[in-house]
């Protein structure tokens, strides 16, 4: 079966993001932007499954500005076979992607579409969900183990107070959790090998989908900032201070 | 406005993320709740005497004893024909759930929200917490998740709703419940504890964290929680992990023991009252948060300062 993975370009999880002066947003001129860490792991999740004989196709998509191509490249560079980039100048909103992602699969008929769980972003945490129901189809959400077999996948889900497991008939949608996997590096040949493998550029419009946005950012604001505290000497300083604020 | 809460339950009693979803309801106008479940009555009296709700719907079917999201969200799309809003507690089970129904609906959903500015703007928190976005809904219908410590909790007596049953729209047949590993916790629950004492990398190993933490959180009272670079080396399970990726806390005191202070980790960690951390790097970040703070070697301070309380 083919797999889909949708891949967003993101800033990196390790810069601290800056919050424009005019309140508008977070400041990403110049800013190292990467791959988002949880579709690193649903490309891994997917490329194992090739490596298993479970997948026959792994194609990746990115929706967004021309320099998520970069982003596609990573993941061809990781291993994914083809990629399809779908342009727009203006951000997608989660409903908006889950909608072209719906026409994609429309096309494509993957088995699977394995998405990241949330974009380190915008937090959202929505479009594997929505994907899911605008196809009529199961989701297996916050996924650490992933087992196809036949016509179902079974999935370990991450919950509150532990893990559970549910079964999905197949075609599905799966979002990962950071201990799915460890996604590997892209070797430098395979980075070169990446350039030639196909990607296939596309618009909002060629699906038809209407992405106008349904919220608006009214304002972004830094969150109220701590007050800076005081260092303690010693064991006895903080027991003393522990002990005045009631809680020993 | 009329607000259908989803209520989290384990077919025995109401969960405590339920509560600050009511109160964050109640700021919209009257406030419904949806029980569903398997043989869940006695979730539904529960959820009667919450104070500030109208009317308790009960949806009593197998089809909804695990909460699967594939069966709940067309019952709740059902009842959406006589709601305004949709409100779901932002923890792993309204997070699965709420996006479905909000494209079901074909709305955007508002996750996670810190507060009510207006019956359609709302403010949440973007970028790891690093930016707090005020957003404006178009849609005519909201599903919004609710940060559990950003609202306080509604009380669970005093309120005197109908109780409804609905009927039920059936299994869907495309996801089946298979089993359920939960780990046992004999102290306070992570989310809702007034003090946590949290580990970090700095604890070496599995042993050592339960003989450094575990007897400075019993003594205490405290949960336990953990970084995501103690929970990756095994220390203890993934569901002990605060952060953007795992659990979201606020308690009044946070003791922070030989964790550095990783965006991500402040993410999950930042609102508590109080913030003390014990590590050995004077620069580490954890320092720029924290209100008291101790610079030393962890394993020399805990059982002393354990000892001296």
């Amino acid at each position: 079966m083919k797999i889909l993975v949708p891949v967003k370009r993101v800033i990196d999880y390790n810069v601290k993001p800056r919050v424009k002066m005019d309140g508008t947003g977070v400041d990403l001129a110049n800013v190292k932007m990467s791959m988002n860490p949880f579709d690193e792991i649903a490309i891994e999740e997917a490329i194992r499954l090739k490596e298993k004989g479970v997948a026959t196709e792994i194609i990746a998509v990115s929706i967004g500005e021309p320099k998520a191509q970069e982003t596609l490249r990573t993941a061809l560079a990781m291993g994914a076979d083809r990629a399809i980039l779908i342009t727009s100048e203006t951000e997608v909103e989660p409903l908006g992607v889950a909608k072209l992602l719906a026409k994609v699969v429309e096309e494509e008929q993957p088995g699977l579409v394995i998405l990241g769980k949330q974009a380190i972003d915008d937090d959202s945490n929505q479009t594997g969900q929505m994907l899911a129901a605008l196809l009529g189809r199961p989701q297996g959400t916050f996924a650490s183990k992933v087992d196809v077999d036949g016509d179902s996948v079974s999935v370990t889900r991450e919950v509150d107070g532990g893990l559970e497991t549910v079964k999905l008939s197949l075609p599905a949608i799966v979002t990962t959790d950071l201990r799915l996997n460890e996604p590997r590096y892209a070797s430098l040949p395979n980075i070169m090998k990446a350039k030639s493998k196909p990607m296939a550029q596309k618009t909002p419009a060629d699906y038809g989908v209407d992405i106008a946005p349904r919220l608006t950012t009214l304002k972004v604001t830094e969150p109220p900032k701590r007050e800076a505290g005081i260092k303690v000497a010693d064991v006895d300083e903080l027991v003393g201070k522990l002990k005045a604020l009631g809680v020993a | 406005m009329k607000t259908l809460v989803w209520v989290e339950h384990d077919n025995v009693s109401v969960k405590d993320a339920t509560l600050a979803a009511v109160t964050a309801a109640g700021k919209l106008g009257e406030v419904h709740l949806l029980v569903a479940g398997k043989g869940c009555g006695s979730v539904g009296e529960q959820a009667a005497k919450i104070a500030g709700v109208g009317k308790v719907h009960v949806a009593d079917d197998a089809a909804y004893e695990h909460a699967l999201a594939e069966n709940v969200a067309p019952l709740i799309v059902e009842l959406m024909g006589h709601h305004d809003a949709f409100v779901a507690p932002a923890t792993s089970h309204g997070k699965n759930i709420a996006p479905r129904v909000a494209a079901l609906l074909d709305v955007m959903q508002i996750s996670d929200i810190l507060s009510v500015e207006s019956e359609d703007t709302f403010t949440r928190p973007t970028y790891a917490g690093n930016a707090i976005a005020t957003v404006k809904s178009s849609d005519a219908k909201k599903v919004i998740t609710v940060r559990g410590t950003a609202f306080d909790k509604a009380e669970m007596q005093g309120g005197s709703a109908s109780v409804e049953a609905v009927s039920a729209t059936g299994d869907k047949g495309l996801s089946s419940f298979v089993g359920a590993e939960i780990a046992k916790l004999e102290r306070p629950e992570l989310t809702s504890a007034k003090i946590i004492v949290s580990g970090g990398r700095a604890l070496k190993d599995s042993e050592t964290f339960q003989q450094v933490i575990i007897p400075l959180a019993d003594k205490l009272g405290a949960a336990v929680g953990a970084s995501r670079a103690a929970v990756d080396a095994g220390y203890v399970p993934n569901d002990y992990q605060v952060g953007q990726t795992g659990k979201i806390v606020a308690p009044e005191v946070y003791i922070a023991v030989g964790i550095s202070g990783a965006i991500q980790h402040l993410a999950g960690m930042k609102d508590s009252k109080i913030i003390i951390a014990i590590n050995k790097d004077e620069d580490a970040p954890i320092f720029q948060v924290a209100d008291l703070g101790l610079v030393g070697d962890l394993f020399k301070i805990v059982p002393e300062l354990t000892e001296k309380l």
